[in-house]
């Protein structure tokens, strides 16, 4: 309390002048402390002079602007005439792009009113409500598990959906097999979610029958279809994309730009990886409790598999772990990172891939590696890309593009640091400008722009996502992007980002990989013959 | 001596232990000016990324902010012109009592966000080590003493604006 505070000394108060006004006296005891704010405003302009002329050095040095990304071309008109769509395989993912298109089963809408109502930091209801009306209607739904086909057909019926009640709602048709689907009237462009195996076939069923089509990744299984499928897709004039959905990542458009302007100089290694630790991550998908020889047409799903075996539930459920449907590793993870640097670097098809792994964690019957890495050679790019993943293991590891200059990691957040021994930035570097041990810039797509030179804790968090995913509660799937871009094409005219030359290039990419490792050998691309030898 | 009686009480200090005390209210009100207005000028910052590491019993309080778009964007704005306001009045002395009490009480608003207790782990870099007293908690605290101890009418706008502390003679004190 104030009373134990006293202490004895001289009085230097003074009984104010009474009724004689403000003395001068006073108005300096009244004044003292405005003097430390001068003090304060001219550091801070200090301040703020140096690091806006160090920002506007670095981002002049850089040539780079503070626009956004320059993202794939959409039309911004309203979304034409009406599309009607059919999809063939409605299971994990086909369900997710249906979804994504604007049909949702009702299952999943309840389901996210739940989570919505215990964390209300759940906004997958709310962001996907808001999602805009694609003009689509689901006329047509392909899959050989009755389950999964009467799950489409509730999805087409939804009446909660982005777009509310004016957005077109036909109700779907369900075709037993898909070529009576590709046959129908109703059907003006097809997404194929099926496994690997039938995507050529599908493809270029659908192709010669008119339709457009969406074509999940892996764009083939093996490497002979991927020729025939070109020549299909070419000669049809169909508009084809590829679900390759990172092409609409804002992180992945700054990455290309900041590459063409040679921010990196030259490039020698690009590193990727895949790195998962669940069982799910690891294709061991659950067994729905319904699937059986009655409700599963086993013999269409085996369709073009190389060996025909007696039914099996667990590879119906859990394809991915064979090759008589897929590739594993190569065509589920690796054509996903492939893609992302060849929409960054333009790179191509490699000169040569050797690749080696192994089933060192799920030995669980399957044929397909779960420790894989590829070395691909690209000399005339002055370039090795290398893939490395394991599905017995979370360790993150991010794709990282090193270049003489400075270092780029992109993921949803993008990255690039100067590299201490750098020649372009050594002045720069000398002179204190740039600072190696720091990000030289970072860009968050959340944000207004390039937020140059951060803090770390403002970069930590940054690189969490937790700075800018809920900032304006506004999220936007990137499949639905994906499948807007293929949709305006359809209507507008134009290429999508991911078309049938992107598909072939990640197409036999893939396939070298599974080749080498499947022959133990180092394998070459012949530009001439178009082959792999 | 300076010397002060305010609602009955009386507070008698000598030049040093009055020039200490002003130089803790502008330091403090140095730190919180600049907090505020870091925030202002970074069009980046939100007060997210710190609601949504909050710990303890009030995180479900905390993280319902950043789970409404609105209210995130009031507390933003609280924060940043609330930090400057208190900066501002802790130079100048302006307001003093008012100013360290509201400065306290956002510091205790922090401090219970992010409390470091035992058990619970931040993924946010600190620059210390603590263990249930962190820094917002000793500016709290010193918050508290200036407003218990309030300057501002002896060197300070508020000396221009409600006059100076009446005299009291420490005999009678």
């Amino acid at each position: 309390m104030p009373e134990k505070n006293v202490r004895k000394g001289e009085p230097q108060e003074q009984q104010p002048q009474a009724g004689r006004g403000i003395g001068r006296r006073e108005v300096l005891k009244g004044l003292a402390s405005v003097p430390v704010l001068g003090l304060f405003v001219y550091g801070l302009l200090k301040k703020r002079s140096l690091d806006e002329s160090r920002r506007a050095q670095i981002l002049s040095e850089l040539g780079l602007g503070e626009a956004p990304a320059v993202l794939p071309k959409t039309t911004g008109k309203k979304a034409g005439e009406l599309i009607r769509l059919g999809i063939i395989g409605f299971g994990g993912r086909g369900e997710d792009l249906i979804r994504a298109a604007g049909f949702a089963h009702p299952d999943w809408v309840e389901q996210k009113r739940r989570d919505a109502e215990r964390n209300k930091l759940d906004k997958w209801l709310e962001d996907w409500l808001k999602q805009e009306d694609l003009n689509l209607a689901l006329t047509a739904v392909c899959d050989v598990f009755d389950v999964r086909a009467e799950r489409g057909l509730a999805a087409s019926k939804n009446e909660v959906r982005p777009g509310g009640a004016g957005a077109p709602l036909a109700g779907a048709k369900r075709y037993r097999h898909y070529q009576e689907l590709l046959a129908s009237k109703d059907v003006d462009a097809v997404i194929i979610a099926t496994p690997d195996h039938w995507h050529a076939q599908m493809a270029i069923d659908a192709a010669q029958a008119g339709k457009h089509v969406y074509l999940e990744k892996c764009m083939t299984r093996t490497e002979e279809e991927v020729y025939r499928l070109h020549e299909a897709v070419t000669r049809s004039g169909i508009v084809f994309q590829l679900g390759h959905q990172n092409r609409q990542q804002a992180t992945h458009a700054k990455a290309r730009e900041i590459v063409q302007k040679g921010i990196l100089g030259p490039i020698t290694l690009v590193e990727t990886t895949t790195n998962r630790n669940s069982p799910g991550g690891a294709w061991v998908y659950d067994i729905h409790k319904d699937g059986s020889p009655q409700t599963i047409d086993w013999e269409q799903f085996q369709g073009p598999a190389p060996h025909k075996v007696p039914f099996s539930l667990e590879r119906f459920f859990r394809w991915r772990c064979w090759f008589d449907y897929g590739t594993g590793l190569s065509g589920d993870l690796l054509s996903h990172e492939y893609d992302a640097v060849n929409q960054i670097l333009d790179l191509g098809i490699p000169h040569s891939a050797v690749a080696s792994g192994g089933i060192y964690f799920y030995k669980d019957g399957r044929d397909v590696p779960d420790v894989f890495h590829v070395v691909f050679e690209y000399p005339e790019r002055n370039l090795t890309l290398i893939y490395s993943a394991t599905l017995a293991s979370n360790r993150n590891r991010g794709k990282v593009f090193m270049g003489h200059d400075a270092a780029m990691e992109v993921g949803g957040v993008l990255t690039v640091t100067a590299d201490y021994e750098s020649t372009r930035f050594k002045k720069k570097i000398e002179e204190g400008i740039i600072d190696p041990s720091l990000p030289l810039f970072t860009y968050h797509p959340g944000a207004k722009g390039i937020d140059a030179v951060t803090s770390a804790s403002e970069q930590y968090f940054a690189s969490r996502g937790l700075l800018y995913t809920y900032r304006e509660g506004k999220r936007v799937d990137v499949s639905h992007l994906h499948i807007k871009e293929w949709l305006d094409c359809i209507r507008n005219g134009g290429q999508p980002s991911c078309n049938i030359e992107r598909g072939f290039e990640e197409a036999i990419t893939c396939h070298m990989a599974t080749k080498s490792y499947l022959e133990g050998r180092k394998v070459f691309w012949d530009p001439v013959k178009r082959r792999i030898v | 001596m300076a010397r002060q009686q305010r609602h009955g009480e009386k507070l008698t200090c000598s030049g040093w232990q009055l020039g200490a005390l002003v130089a803790l209210r502008m330091l403090i009100g140095w730190h919180f000016l600049y907090e505020g207005l870091a925030k202002l000028l970074n069009p980046y910052w939100s007060s997210s990324g710190y609601l949504l590491e909050a710990k303890g019993f009030l995180s479900g309080f905390f993280t319902s902010i950043v789970a409404n778009p609105t209210a995130l964007r009031v507390v933003d704005w609280l924060n940043i012109y609330g930090l400057i306001a208190i900066g501002l009045g802790l130079i100048v002395g302006c307001l003093t009592r008012p100013a360290a009490i509201a400065g306290a009480v956002l510091l205790l608003l922090y401090y219970l966000c992010n409390p470091p207790f035992v058990g619970f782990k931040y993924s946010a870099p600190t620059e210390g080590s603590y263990l249930i007293v962190n820094k917002n908690l000793i500016e709290l605290c010193a918050l508290v003493v200036l407003a218990l101890f309030p300057t501002g009418r002896i060197l300070g706008l508020d000396r221009l604006l409600f006059g100076p502390p009446r005299i009291v003679d420490p005999q009678h004190a």
